[in-house]
């Protein structure tokens, strides 16, 4: 059952994610984005599957719910699809950017390899309710206290930030 | 199909980071790039919550939320700098964005 739940959601994960930049659905940017939702889904399940259940909820909330809504509203504004369907041709910067990324994935995953080995997860006798809200509140508000009030001042800069960005005026000062 | 170890999710993480490291290099849409980075983001994610569990120790879920938070602020500036060079250039596409070229 739990080697069932976890193939389904790492293969939509992945199907998905590639869904979002290979050719076939990733020339129209409002495909690529709602890809980008569907395995943003995914990979909410799969910290379901690791007992992060409170990540879980944020991953939905947070990445799905606003994060992706601010992308499917801008593509929708913009309305780019005509520029966008430029026929798919192979070039070299696409070779060169498909060996890199095979050199880049290879040497994080030997580095993985030494690390983990193919060790099972860790046991949770004696964790009561790993990953839940109050275990990680806990941690949050006592370790990382200072972080997350810096957290919070980093998302009062970057509103504040991309207000003044987004308005005209300012914008034509820098020309 | 044996049972689901730490290096199967890790495997997961590796493929969609290598995804998004494909899309940010070829795509040239500005959105469709930040997609890709907020997919290598997510990969990310995934590889701090297995240690997390691979350990026992939440801490790492902690990480993950702090790189949430991050992708939040990135976005909001990203789209706010994307809208002004549509304002300006009338033209996301990257490529086509050389005022800098010497």
């Amino acid at each position: 059952m739990e080697q069932i739940v976890f193939w389904v959601l790492a293969l939509g994960a992945l199907l998905s994610g590639a869904a979002v930049v290979l050719p076939p659905f990733g020339r129209n940017p409002l495909h690529a984005a709602l890809s980008l939702v569907v395995c943003l889904f995914f990979l909410a399940g799969l910290f379901l599957t690791l007992s992060a259940s409170f990540l879980a909820a944020m991953q939905v909330l947070v990445y799905a719910g606003a994060i992706m809504v601010l992308f499917v509203f801008v593509v929708m504004m913009l309305n780019l699809s005509s520029s966008e369907r430029s026929p798919f041709q192979v070039s070299l910067i696409k070779i060169g950017a498909g060996l890199s990324t095979l050199f880049i994935v290879g040497k994080l995953a030997k580095t993985f390899w030494l690390s983990a080995g193919s060790a099972a997860p860790a046991s949770l006798e004696g964790h009561q309710g790993f990953g839940s809200i109050g275990n990680v509140a806990e941690i949050l508000f006592r370790q990382f206290l200072l972080p997350f009030e810096l957290t919070s001042l980093l998302l009062l800069v970057a509103v504040v930030a991309a207000v003044i960005v987004a308005r005209n005026k300012i914008g034509r000062g820098i020309d | 199909m044996g049972e689901i170890t730490v290096s199967h999710y890790l495997i997961v993480a590796l493929m969609l980071f290598g995804f998004g490291l494909v899309g940010l290099v070829t795509r040239k849409n500005a959105l469709v790039k930040m997609m890709s980075v907020e997919l290598m983001l997510n990969a990310a994610n995934l590889v701090l919550v297995t240690y997390s569990r691979f350990r026992g120790d939440e801490t790492g879920q902690i990480m993950a939320f702090f790189v949430m938070a991050l992708a939040a602020a990135e976005a909001a500036v990203g789209i706010a700098l994307v809208l002004n060079v549509l304002r300006h250039h009338k033209t996301i596409d990257l490529d086509r964005l050389q005022g800098l070229e010497g």
